[in-house]
């Protein structure tokens, strides 16, 4: 017999899902006005969860005039009591996060040990960081008066669903703004939660609003005229169409985008920490991390080693229930997404390019990839250059430091790059030579609501997260 | 590439040197992460029965005190032959591990009670300090296995590897496993906790590896911090490492600090996840520990029975 882990399923008693969900617009739960819903499932069982209501661009406009009416209250308020409402809402989140994770892992398919460590802790930290700032703007290094911009509409992606609300609804309230808030169409289960807690937290009205629905209902936040800034996380794409619709309308925009993110292993590398970070970099999330370490550059001389560590290493990881606590890879998101990896893989084995995959056993039900990495990439494949989104890795090796760099840096994204050396000034010769906003040193996807978070290039414009990521919510901000 | 471990270096300070520079450095905090995050494993049911009982059969049933009789021995050698008297599933610990005035004792008593299978461990080389000279250390062992102990386990000098002079620390261990030969097997105890940095580990464990141990040891018992997770995730991936070189297995042992059930998963965790199911047996892993055997049982009981009887339906020893 040998040491077989026994499955060990955090229980999904402790939260309570309502069988159809409502607009949160002006602090009550209203119903949409065509009365139109689409559901929500779990990706890992394909089971329905709930249906949600799908807002049109009437109920965005009730909605926006909601978050007018709030800001009439929310903007007169003294920074200090701003400040406390971003702390019990912090607070009742750490309280409620067991419900919270559990929600996540059902609704996006992530593990619960990545939810209970990872997404909700650091959505909490978001509210506490952004907490402390609302009563000390003056002194946040972004000009003598800041002020708000009012209005802004969020849109957000499916990947991290309640951190990325996190991510943009904390440093909002935090500089007195309202919120028009979008949550993707497969994950809004958690926003929906979020709202809840506003009203626990006795949160005045108005001032968290939050719309479900698809592209159109993102369209109308987009295009609405009550709206003076657009905060956007999710595709190149769809942020192109987004900045060319508010281009000239004088609103507010930051964009945070896709990317390519170059992990770059030199020949002194701490190996066994190294394939820590490779693992992490790319399958954390099942991939589906903006930032992902998704180019896997490798020094030649050590590639065969590096390469066979990777894989005896890959062999451990654990795909399943995402509700298991000892999954480490759960589901993919939606069977779009399960799409858009298959086709994107199959152009690897096309164009040349060697796979690997783990042997994982995938469930009959759900949407499943395995971890996998291909390697003879060269910077012609469409697998080196396009976003997968998903658990693959493209390996590229190289020779010297100043090929590493050139490398990297010839890609259209410019979000994240990770660098893994034990010589301390081979770390800062190649982080000032990479274009990109995140540089990680011997470690990969840690992030903290202090250190501001965004792209060069196509992967975004303006910062979230410590001080430059209040500055994208304060008018004129220097 | 296979190549033998005698093959790694002559013993020489420079063979040595360019041995241990050919092996990757170790990053303290994606170490202490990896560590951390192996250890939100969540064991339960059949699989915490399993752990339990292998858990039972790897301890290295341990008492080094001054204060050490005669009796006291002979007790835990008792406690090693049958940890649970009231249950005979349970299987018999991995040995007893005692210092070596002691080790007559223990396998007389061992051999007249049942216990004919369960090895005597002697600590030895002047432990814990390891501060005497080579012939007083070449006694210590001869005299241990002279008494029927055929396990040894040595202890490096920590000076001499902390000064830079490896070639003794390698000369030592090369010297005491010929005493050992094929009599006795060789567990070489780096006191990680005086050894401080993981590379120090890392280098340690193969310096000890490449002059014949055939287990690496993390502590004395004596010297805090012990046998961290994250010390026992090097010596994992060390002699895994290892096993890639030359083909050869070489065993791992913490000792010092796991107390808990709980903390004796974690060990078993580590070794299935870092150097794999091949070392999940009391002749690849073994823990040195006293305290831990009855916890292991309280668990074990309240997983047969369904409720937890507490200390006072164990032996104390």
């Amino acid at each position: 017999m040998t040491f077989e882990y026994s499955s060990a399923p955090e229980s999904r008693a402790i939260v309570t899902i309502d069988p159809v969900y409502k607009l949160f617009i002006g602090g009550k739960f209203v119903a949409p006005k065509a009365g139109k819903t689409f559901t929500t499932i779990n990706p890992a069982t394909e089971e329905v969860l709930a249906k949600i209501a799908y807002a049109e661009k009437s109920d965005v406009d009730k909605a926006v005039k909601a978050a007018q009416e709030g800001l009439k209250v929310w903007s007169k308020m003294a920074p200090s009591e701003r400040g406390k409402y971003l702390y019990r809402i912090a607070r009742i989140m750490q309280e409620r996060a067991r419900e919270f994770a559990v929600l996540e892992t059902m609704d996006n398919g992530k593990p619960i040990r990545e939810t209970r460590d990872v997404d909700i802790p650091l959505a909490a930290a978001h509210f506490f960081y952004h907490a402390g700032w609302a009563d000390k703007l003056e002194h946040a290094g972004v000009g003598n008066n800041p002020k708000p911009y009012g209005v802004v509409g969020q849109i957000i992606p499916w990947n991290f669903p309640l951190l990325m609300l996190a991510w943009k609804i904390a440093p909002a309230l935090a500089t007195g703004n309202t919120v028009v808030l979008k949550p993707a169409e497969t994950t809004p289960l958690t926003a929906l939660l979020f709202a809840q807690v506003c009203q626990q937290a006795e949160l005045p009205a108005g001032v968290v609003n939050i719309v479900t629905g698809d592209g159109a209902t993102g369209a109308a936040i987009v295009n609405h005229p009550g709206i003076s800034k657009i905060a956007f996380t999710g595709s190149t794409d769809v942020g192109k169409l987004i900045a060319r619709s508010v281009a000239g309308t004088g609103k507010g925009l930051t964009l945070e985008l896709g990317g390519k993110g170059a992990n770059i292993v030199f020949e002194d590398a701490p190996l066994d920490e190294t394939v820590e970070g490779i693992i992490n970099g790319i399958f954390f999330n099942q991939g589906h991390v903006c930032c992902a370490g998704s180019r896997l550059l490798i020094q030649e001389n050590i590639q065969d080693e590096l390469l066979e560590k990777l894989k005896s290493r890959m062999s451990q990881i654990r795909l399943g229930d995402p509700l298991d606590k000892n999954t480490d890879i759960g589901a993919i998101n939606s069977r779009e997404q399960l799409e858009k990896i298959t086709e994107l893989a199959l152009s690897g084995d096309a164009e040349g390019a060697e796979r690997f995959s783990a042997a994982c056993t995938i469930p009959a039900k759900g949407f499943w990839y395995p971890p996998t990495f291909f390697t003879g990439v060269t910077q012609a494949h469409r697998i080196a250059r396009e976003e997968i989104f998903g658990p693959v890795l493209s390996v590229i090796s190289f020779r010297t430091p100043q090929e590493a760099i050139e490398k990297a840096n010839n890609t259209p994204f410019g979000l994240s790059a990770g660098v893994w050396t034990d010589k301390g000034s081979r770390i800062l010769w190649t982080a000032k030579h990479l274009r990109a906003g995140v540089i990680w040193a011997n470690t990969f996807n840690k992030f903290d609501p202090a250190s501001p978070f965004g792209g060069y290039k196509e992967s975004g414009w303006g910062r979230e997260g410590g001080r430059h990521g209040l500055a994208a919510y304060l008018k004129g901000a220097k | 590439m296979v190549t033998t471990a005698g093959a790694l270096t002559d013993g020489s300070l420079s063979s040595i040197k360019g041995f241990l520079k050919t092996l990757s450095p170790v990053d303290q905090v994606g170490a202490d992460a990896r560590a951390a995050m192996l250890a939100t494993r969540s064991i339960k049911t059949a699989s915490k029965k399993w752990a339990i009982d292998m858990a039972i059969s790897m301890i290295d049933l341990t008492t080094l005190e001054g204060a050490d009789t005669d009796g006291k021995v002979k007790a835990i050698c008792n406690k090693a032959i049958r940890p649970d008297p009231t249950d005979p599933t349970v299987p018999h610990v991995g040995a007893i591990c005692v210092y070596n005035d002691m080790v007559t004792v223990a396998r007389k008593h061992l051999d007249e009670s049942g216990g004919q299978d369960i090895p005597v461990a002697a600590v030895s080389t002047a432990f814990p300090s390891g501060r005497a000279s080579l012939e007083v250390k070449e006694r210590d062992t001869k005299d241990a296995i002279a008494n029927g102990a055929t396990e040894i386990d040595m202890v490096i000098d920590r000076g001499a590897f902390l000064s830079g002079d490896l070639e003794k620390v390698f000369s030592e261990i090369v010297y005491i496993k010929s005493l050992c030969a094929d009599k006795a097997h060789l567990k070489v105890i780096l006191e990680t906790g005086e050894l401080v940095t993981y590379d120090n580990v890392r280098k340690a464990s193969f310096l000890a590896m490449a002059a014949g141990a055939d287990f690496i040891k993390t502590s004395t018992g004596k010297v805090a911090p012990a046998a961290t997770a994250p010390v026992v995730l090097v010596m994992l991936e060390a002699v895994r490492d290892f096993y890639q070189m030359t083909g050869v297995r070489i065993g791992v042992k913490p000792a010092g600090g796991i107390r808990t059930t709980k903390d004796a998963i974690k060990q078993l965790v580590l070794v299935k996840e870092t150097a794999g199911d091949e070392w999940l047996n009391p002749g690849l892993f073994r823990i040195g520990a006293s305290a831990l055997l009855n916890d292991l049982l309280m668990q074990r009981q309240k997983l047969t029975s369904g409720h937890y009887g507490g200390a006072n339906y164990v032996t104390l020893d």
